[in-house]
């Protein structure tokens, strides 16, 4: 049969391409929609959070940070719980990581404030001594993409129905809501306001200035996002 | 029709040959700074503060992977089946202006395909994906520039001369097939600027996967873009270089068989070992994990068969530097190819997963196994095509010593920082809590980084002697004709 297949090249490459589709098939499909449900208490992206999770994308912090607490006494010590599946039900695309040069961040926000990350992203050695992270002076003054964060929320909650502005359970009972904005301007506004909050609780003159004057630096949108990983 | 051997036309797989060069040296360059960055700080900002956010780790590092994955290595690829294709099919490039106009048609999209890759990588535009960062104008630029490919590989197949595919047509073919279907299914994603009705970045796309399934199919796509780009073309190279450059006939046609069908089939079960411990359901991370351990066989069966090729030729190693290059080569795959089902045991893969080991384990694979195969392949390739002898045969051996240096220095460091750091990250005191804090688990790796780091230069220095070595063989070598040149090989293409 071998020696066939070699001398009729068409049916050689069909012979290849399902050996090796074979594999996909039964390891992916079975569990698609299973492993897409949310568990209670989690909530989509905001705007402002959304811009933030693109900074992030935008500086690969998932090169050296992981999102993903493994069930071991170690890992749940330092980092809190284990990762549920379902918690990562809105992450387009997920960002577990596949290195820990620095720390897991998936539960940051129980544990870092708004004003311990400004001083760790200007001088990350002055917060840590000792640390090999980089600084990232840029955040503070280039301006986050709240256009294309709101794209993006359109597109998931129109195509993946996200659910924004639906009422969502939460861990004690209670009911959440999402807002997603009925127009680009609207979404502005709404992003301003969260970043008014977080700008608020920082010391760097420059960033306040700029989100009093309506623009919002990468960093507020980023520390937005870093506050909601819990 | 008279008796004379056909004129195969290098044309294209000298363009290829030329980026191998190039985007090796600019991928491994890449990489060397990333080592010193890790290991002091400050070279972050070698450039300036003001140019910080363009030299930091961060953003370089999806552009050192993707340099040397789809730069180099692809190069190197493409360099040699513009070379192999014809020769073991029996029909020049020349006797078809549709081949050599897809030919070149390939190689200028691809310079297209780099040329944004770079510059959109340096300004943070990422997908995020690991080996799959590129945004959806460039997938599709990719698509383009694959399907031109495989054009090519089964047009070449179509007026061959010689009715028997030879064993590096397979590992090429599956290449061509396994990579699209991988690339195609992983970049799934859907442009927001249109759906939203234009709104935001043009350029911005969201994955049709959420989360965990994300996670499953970026890892079948990230473990097997390592097994049909850093793999299956590699085997197909040394299928077709060592016998040649030896001359001696491959050892086994059936384990040949068996290790080609067994890779085709294992491999893709592997990937979730990328996910142990994860969210993924447990039956597949243990699938994962029992064909990682399975995967042996198939790898071995390809490398046992190239070293017994060797057999009662053994002097040769020793003689040409060539051989050395490759056996080495083949060596560091049996090497690697057992490391890599030990790290997907599940209890090492606790220790080892996130940690420098990782690291390790793919450098001693791509700078040992791939990089070796693929400058032995150009050096085997250069005297036939420039018809001029290689420069200099004492700077090949130099430099293959030199780079042998640095990789045993690579992941010999790289061993111990992962296992250090694995230990350390687990380590309890007498009363159940943890014994240190992050940063003293990243302290103590200064050492190790270091010389990592050292590894590296030595590497990308030999890098230096191989781009030299090659460009006064293509100005300054003595002339000579390939009838001269040693080369028996069995099937005499």
């Amino acid at each position: 049969m071998f020696h066939w297949l070699e001398k009729h090249p068409f049916f050689f490459a069909v012979a290849v391409f399902v050996t090796i589709a074979f594999a996909g098939l039964i390891e992916i499909l079975p569990n698609f929609a299973e492993a897409s449900r949310p568990v209670i208490g989690t909530k989509p992206y905001s705007t402002l959070e959304l811009a933030g999770r693109h900074v992030y994308i935008k500086n690969s912090c998932n090169a050296c940070h992981s999102q993903l607490v493994r069930p071991f006494k170690s890992e749940t010590d330092r980092y809190g719980h284990y990762s549920l599946s379902g918690e990562y039900a809105y992450d387009r695309p997920f960002l577990w990581g596949s290195k820990r040069t620095g720390p897991d961040l998936m539960r940051v926000g129980n544990y870092r404030t708004t004003d311990w990350h400004e001083n760790h992203m200007k001088d990350p050695a002055a917060v840590v001594p000792g640390s090999i992270m980089p600084a990232y002076g840029w955040l503070f003054k280039n301006s986050a993409d709240i256009d294309t964060a709101y794209a993006e929320q359109v597109t998931v909650n129109k195509v993946f129905a996200v659910p924004y502005n639906a009422e969502i359970p939460m861990a004690d009972g209670s009911k959440s809501t999402v807002k997603l904005a009925a127009t680009l301007d609207e979404a502005h506004a709404d992003a301003l306001e969260e970043a008014k909050v977080i700008a608020a609780d920082m010391k760097d003159q420059d960033v306040k200035d700029a989100v009093a004057a309506g623009n919002i630096p990468e960093i507020v949108a980023l520390i937005a996002y870093l506050n909601s990983l819990k | 029709m008279e008796n004379r051997p056909l004129e195969y036309d290098y044309t294209v797989a000298k363009m290829f040959m030329l980026t191998t060069v190039l985007l090796g040296i600019v991928g491994m360059l890449v990489g060397v700074i990333l080592a010193w960055e890790m290991a002091f700080p400050a070279v972050n900002t070698i450039a300036g503060s003001g140019l910080a956010e363009y030299t930091n780790f961060s953003r370089l590092r999806p552009l050192h992977t993707d340099a040397v994955i789809f730069g180099f290595t692809f190069s190197g690829i493409w360099a040699t089946w513009y070379y192999v294709g014809q020769r073991v099919l029996k029909v020049s490039m020349a006797e078809s202006k549709f081949l050599m106009f897809l030919g070149k048609l390939h190689f200028g999209l691809y310079l297209l395909v780099v040329v944004s890759v770079v510059v959109s990588l340096l300004l943070g535009i990422t997908t995020s994906k690991e080996y799959a960062e590129f945004e959806w104008p460039i997938d599709i630029a990719v698509v383009v520039v694959w399907v031109i490919w495989g054009m090519s590989i089964f047009g070449l197949i179509g007026i061959r001369r010689e009715k028997s595919l030879y064993i590096s047509i397979w590992y090429y073919i599956a290449t061509f097939l396994g990579i699209a279907m991988l690339y195609l299914f992983n970049n799934m994603e859907i442009p927001t600027y249109f759906a939203s009705g234009g709104i935001g970045a043009w350029y911005h796309s969201v994955s049709m996967y959420s989360g965990t399934n994300d996670a499953l199919v970026q890892w079948w796509y990230g473990h097997n873009a390592v097994a049909f780009g850093f793999t299956v073309p590699i085997v197909a190279m040394i299928y077709y270089f060592l016998p040649k450059e030896s001359g001696q006939a491959v050892y086994s046609y059936k384990l040949s068989l068996l290790a080609f069908w067994g890779l085709m089939f294992v491999y893709l079960w592997a990937g979730g070992h990328h996910l142990l411990f994860s969210t993924v359901p447990d039956w597949m991370q243990t699938m994962g994990s029992v064909f990682s351990v399975v995967l042996i066989l198939p790898s071995w069966g390809s490398a046992i068969n190239m070293l017994l090729t060797m057999k009662g030729e053994w002097q040769q190693v020793a003689a040409s530097p060539l051989i050395k290059f490759m056996i080495l080569a083949s060596t560091f795959y049996m090497f690697s190819t057992l490391e890599g089902p030990i790290q997907a045991i599940k209890s090492v893969n606790a220790l080892a997963h996130f940690t420098d080991w990782i690291v390790g384990h793919v450098h001693d694979g791509v700078l040992g196994w791939v990089a070796f195969m693929i400058m032995a392949a150009l050096f085997h390739m250069a005297p036939r095509v420039f018809k001029r002898e290689i420069y200099s045969k004492s700077l090949m051996n130099t430099q293959f010593w030199i780079q042998t240096l640095g990789v045993v220095l690579y992941f010999t460091s790289m061993w111990i920082a992962g296992i250090t750091q694995g230990m350390m990250w687990r380590a309890h005191d007498e009363f159940g809590n943890l014994a240190y804090s992050f940063i003293d688990t990243v302290a103590v790796l200064h050492p190790y980084f270091t010389i990592r780091a050292v590894g590296g230069t030595l590497y990308l220095l030999g890098m230096f002697l191989f781009a030299y070595n090659m460009y006064k063989t293509m100005t300054s070598g003595r002339r000579v004709e390939e009838s001269e040149l040693q080369s028996a090989s069995p099937m005499g293409a």
